[in-house]
Formats: structure tokens, sequence, C-alpha cells
């Protein structure tokens, strides 16, 4: 079993469900012949055929509008938005059709569909090509929105998405796409949606976070370690609906947290988590809630682009300010 | 139609080659008075189909009427009325198979209600109700709920066709939309990718010259709406869309056409004689002239005129049918009426398929009001 990248985790994920179940269809803009712009579905039109890997006409709205149009019809289609950017267009039918459409008709109809999309920073894209926009959608009643952080959860998450049957937006962070190889068995077992992973466990601090910045903040517990503080890091994974369960729980030890994310800081996951905690944990806090984000600015291009990231430094600053608290 | 190329042939001697050409045939068979412009179909003297389109018209329009009496009596919320538009609604019915889909427009009761949608259901959603859209009829179950977002319908319409092309079934997917909805990128989109994949499916718009209170000539330049389908390389024809005869014969063979994955675009020029919806006033940006002139191309005159000038008709016959037409609608009157309040708690469970954990607390925050 080769160790494989997180973009070729989805590209297996897909591969087992387009093997598996014959209902998937997979399209979108350059998926087929190309393979996708960052390759996550390299290979699979020449196994599956262009009736099942389809190049679409260039139309995010199109696309969904078709998703939404299949899926009450009992195909399964996983939809590629090639940039998050660009999904703005079809963001009508997604949160007007898509989420609501079991609702509308009383379960007569339903939208069982995934759109996947690579997003956020770091990749000294063009601009558009960069931004962590994640909130808009975990507003959405309806939808879900999941967020892999390694080549393990992307090869189940996306299983999971895939056979659920409401619609599911999986938000794939390019980042990391080529960031690390984890053993992954194409064995198609799903990973559990709607709750988050402890990825590592402490006593003194928890830091919540998803998405690529799972890799910065896993850093940081291990040099918070060296220095004697032991930090919980929580992947939230799938960011709607909310396990803030497992959060609460995590602080109720801890007493203090840090949340960090690339998106813009105000209405944000960072903010519902935070509110969250502040009902549902308010006394077992030793210190304030401190967020390290991106800015509420726009995504600068990518001469800037690290200033606006979370670095490392920032989440360890963050840290030690709330350690500071008795 | 005026030539497109005007400024360019003034500026050059030489003729210029074409490209491309392309005409967009119009189908009309009775006129307005009744009278035969074009030869007239079979069916046209197939005494049963006449009399069911006419009931279904009749039905249509005193649906309407009673749906606005509701509100206006404070009984329902807004409405839509489809006054002058029943001739396309019905021909779609009428012609449309059981195991066909339908997307409708929010104005398209009449086909609704021929495809086995209740007029309750209907009165349902807009009073409010969701469950208005869950139909009852299984005949009806992939059917669409209206779309109230202008042309999504087109694409979930291209996605549904999409669905049946790749199981291999030989059904026709038809959505309706309306002159406005022409204007939209999601109508470009859905005949665009219709025409790249060949799908089965049929468009039809509804011409009724009016988006609330912005005229068919402030909508588009386009010569005729058909026309938008040539540029996605689909056929497309303009009908009289108060000609129900005409109406039966292009839908006939476009729906033909759907089921050999040939999409195929139709303009049904009507007009709309009432309000947008009974929140509007049309008299403030629409002349009652205008009115005037439409109301003698009325479809439902036009097909009992035609009935009559054939003995296919008479007074009696029109009695039998307003009565049975009355009581159905005062019953599903009865029937909207009586439905009770659905519980509040219904609002989550419908969200997803299982109500995640994330939505318990919230869920019992309602239950316990």
């Amino acid at each position: 079993m080769p160790a494989i990248t997180l973009v070729e985790a989805v590209t297996q994920a897909l591969d087992y469900e387009l093997t598996n179940d014959k209902n998937v269809i997979v399209f979108g803009e350059d998926v087929g012949a190309n393979g996708g712009v960052f390759r996550a579905t390299d290979g699979l039109q020449k196994k599956h055929g262009i009736h099942r890997v389809v190049d679409t006409p260039l139309a995010e709205s199109m696309i969904a509008g078709l998703a939404v149009g299949m899926s009450t019809y009992g195909i399964k289609p996983v939809a590629e938005i090639q940039f998050m950017g660009f999904i703005y267009s079809a963001f009508d039918h997604i949160i007007s059709h898509a989420a609501r459409m079991r609702n509308r008709t009383r379960g007569r109809l339903s939208c069982p569909l995934v759109i996947r999309a690579p997003y956020g920073g770091g990749i000294h894209a063009p601009e558009h090509h960069s931004e962590s926009t994640e909130a808009l959608f975990a507003h959405i009643p309806g939808v879900r929105v999941v967020i892999p952080s390694s080549p393990t959860r992307a090869y189940g998450l996306l299983l999971a998405a895939i056979r659920n049957p409401d619609p599911v937006i999986f938000l794939e962070p390019k980042r990391i796409y080529r960031k690390v190889k984890q053993n992954v068995e194409n064995n198609g077992e799903e990973l559990p949606l709607d709750t988050c992973f402890v990825l590592k466990e402490g006593q003194d601090i928890t830091l919540v976070t998803w998405g690529a910045m799972v890799h910065e903040t896993l850093n940081v517990a291990k040099t918070l370690e060296e220095q004697g503080i032991s930090a919980e890091v929580i992947d939230v994974a799938t960011i709607k609906p909310l396990d803030i369960e497992t959060i609460i729980n995590s602080v109720e030890k801890t007493g203090r947290c840090v949340i960090v994310q690339e998106a813009a800081r105000t209405c944000s996951v960072s903010s519902e988590i935070a509110a969250q905690l502040a009902e549902h944990a308010l006394t077992s806090l030793f210190a304030p809630i401190k967020r390290v984000t991106g800015y509420d600015t726009i995504m600068p291009y990518f001469k800037m682009e690290d200033d606006y990231m979370p670095s490392e430094k920032r989440i360890l600053d963050t840290v030690q300010q709330v350690m500071e608290y008795a | 139609m005026e030539n497109l190329n005007h400024n360019m042939n003034t500026n050059n001697n030489e003729e210029l080659k074409i490209a491309a050409s392309f005409d967009i045939p119009y189908v009309q068979h009775l006129n307005h008075e009744a009278k035969i412009e074009q030869t007239l179909p079979d069916f046209a003297h197939d005494k049963e189909f006449l009399h069911n389109l006419y009931r279904n018209m009749l039905l249509t329009r005193l649906f309407d009427k009673k749906a606005i009496s509701l509100q206006r009596t404070g009984k329902m919320g807004t409405y839509p009325s489809v006054l002058g538009q029943e001739a396309i609604c019905v021909a779609t019915g009428a012609l449309l198979e059981k195991e066909d889909i339908f997307l409708p427009y929010y104005r398209d009761i009449g086909t609704m209600f021929m495809r086995g949608v209740k007029m309750e259901e209907v009165l349902a959603y807009w009073g409010g109700d969701e469950r208005g859209s869950d139909f009852q009829n299984p005949d009806v179950k992939h059917d669409f709920p209206f779309c109230v977002p202008i042309a999504g319908q087109c694409l979930h319409a291209a996605g549904v066709a999409a669905a049946v092309k790749y199981k291999g079934e030989k059904k026709c997917v038809l959505v309706s939309l309306g002159d406005g909805a022409t204007s939209k990128g999601d109508f470009y989109e859905s005949i665009n990718v219709a025409g790249a994949w060949q799908l089965p499916l049929v468009t039809v718009i509804h011409n009724n010259q009016w988006a609330i209170s912005v005229p068919r000539k402030l909508q588009t330049s386009s010569y005729t709406l058909a026309q938008k389908g040539i540029a996605a390389g689909l056929e497309s024809i303009q009908v009289d869309g108060n000609d129900i005869i005409a109406l039966c014969a292009v839908l006939k063979y476009a729906i033909e056409q759907a089921r050999q994955q040939r999409p195929i675009l139709i303009e049904a020029i009507s007009y709309r004689m009432g309000d947008h919806t009974t929140a509007d006033d049309a008299s403030r940006y629409r002349p009652a002239s205008e009115l005037d002139s439409a109301k003698i191309k009325d479809p439902i005159s036009r097909l009992k005129n035609f009935m009559e000038q054939n003995s296919y008709w008479n007074e009696e016959l029109e009695t039998k049918l307003l009565n049975e037409i009355t009581n159905k609608i005062n019953q599903a009157v009865e029937t909207y009426l009586n439905m009770e309040k659905p519980k509040p708690t219904t609002m989550f469970d419908y969200l997803y398929k299982e109500l995640p954990e994330a939505y318990q607390d919230q869920y019992q925050e309602l239950e316990n009001l």
C-alpha cells in the first residue's frame, strides 16, 4: 500500500465510489481528460468512461443547478467547482434549492449531492484563488460543510459525503493537497461526519482548528510540549453541523481555548465556536477565548499572502497570552 | 425581421459571406376569431380531446379566480394569477405522458393539475404551508414544486434530463418559464448544456409580455425569444400561445423530439391579463387599452368559439361543466381551509434526513415553547 497525498486520497475515494455505485457521476470543468486542474480526477474518465466522469460547459451556476436536478432523480452527483473563488455564482442553487429541497417538499424530493472545491491560500495563486469562505456555507440550514485535513480523512470523509442523503459542500485545503503522504487503505471505509477529531490529547489548553491550519497548529502543540505546556488539538472536520460537544468537553478539561482559522474573523466559524463556548463552558474558562485568524480584509495577492495567513508564531504568541491568565 | 447586420452592409460594397442564418417558424392554426389559418391537425376534430382541453382551461381559470378571492379575503397569501395563459398550461398537461417529468414556473397550475397535483396542494403552497409541495399523487412524485427564484428550474430540468439520459430512459423532461426568465444566466446555461449534451428537454417560454412591470421590449432586443435557442443549437419554434390547437401540435412534435435526445425550445406568445401577483397593481404601468386588445385573443373563448362552430359544444354542456368544476374547486377550498396548522417542530423534521445532534437543543427549545 503506497503512501498517498490528500489529493490522491480524493481521487481514490472518487474511484472507489464510481466503481461501487453506478449512480455516482463526477462532473465539472476540466475533470475529464485533463483530470482536473489539481489532478483530483486524474485517470477517472479513462477508467470509468465519459458518461461517468463528465466535462461540463464552463458555468458554475449550471454545475450546481444540474446537480440539484440529477440528485432528485436518483443520480449521485459529485460536482467539482474548480476553485472556491468561482463558487459564488453556484451559491443560488446551493442555498435556494439544494439546501431546501427536502424541507420544502416535506421529504418528497431531496438533493443528495456533493460539491467539491479546493479552497484556502498559501499556494501563491492569482486573485480569487485563495479565499476561505467556509462560513458562508456553514450559515445555511440544510447543508453539511466538510473540510479534511489529511489524506486519511480526505478519503474517509469524502466517501461519507458521497453516501450522505443530504447536500454536502466538501472543501479541500489545496495548500496541503501534496504536503504529507499517508498510507490510506482503499477499503471503502468511511469516517463519521458531524464529528470532531481529537488529534492530540492534552491538559492545559485546547487548540481548535480545521483544514490546512491543522498542520501549523500541531507544530505549535509540539513546541508547547517542549515548553511544558500540554495542548489538546481538535480538528473540527465537519464545520456544519458543528460537534460542539467534543470541543466543550475538551475546554471543560483544559479551561483555555484558542481557535485557529485561515478565514477572516468576523462572523466566521471561530465566532460560532467562541459563542457556543461562552454559552456552555463559561464557568470552566480560566482565560478569554482567543482567535488566530485571517484579517477582516480582502485576501491579499500573494506578495502579502504570508502576512495574512496565521503563522505558527502568531498561534504560539496567542497561546502564550492565554496561558498568562492564572 | 430587421437586418441585424445593417451597419456592416452599408459600409461594405462587396456582398458579405454569411456564416449562419436561421428561421424561426411561427405556428398558428386558429386566429383570434377561431378562423383557420393553417390546415388543422387531426386531433382538432377529436371532440373528446377538445372537451378535455376546454374543461381544464376553464378549471384553471375558475380556480385562479377563486385563489385571488381567497387572497383578497385574507384566507391565502400572495398569489400569482395565470389569467390568459391557460392554453399553454393545458396543452402541456395534455401532451406530457405520466412518466415524463415536469418542472413548472410559478404560474403553471393548469399543467400541474392535469398531471395530478391537487388543487388544495396549490392553495396550501400559496397559503404558506410547505405541505403544498409534498404532492400526494404518486404520478407526480418526480415533478418539481414551484420555483420562485426566476429561471432556476431551467437548470434543474437540465439536471433531471441528464439523469434520465444517463439511466437510458425514454422520458421527456419539460420545463416552463416566463419571458423575464429568458434574460437570466440560468436560462442560457440550461439551453446551452441541453444542446451540448443533447438532453431530452423541452423548454417552454410563457411569453406573457410582462415581467412584473417591465414589458417584453425592455427585457431584450432579441427579435424573438425563440431565437435565443438557436445560439445554443436547439430547434426553436414560436407558437401562438393562445391557440391551443397550435400549442398541442407544436408540443406533440417537441416532446417527440426530446424523447429522441433532441432538445427544443418553444416560445408561446400569450398575454398576462392579470396583475403580476395579488400584491401588484398593473394599472400603475400598463395602459388599459393594451389589456383590452389582449382580451380579444383570449384562449378559452377561442376554443369555445371553434367548438361551437363545429357543433362540438353547446350551452347545456357548458352549464353542466361549470357546475362540475365549481363543485370540484369548492371541495378543494374546503379541504384547504380545514387543514390544521402543522406542528412547529416540523420545521426541523425535513431539514436533513436525520436531524443532526447539533440541532437537538433548538428542537427542544421550540418544542417546549
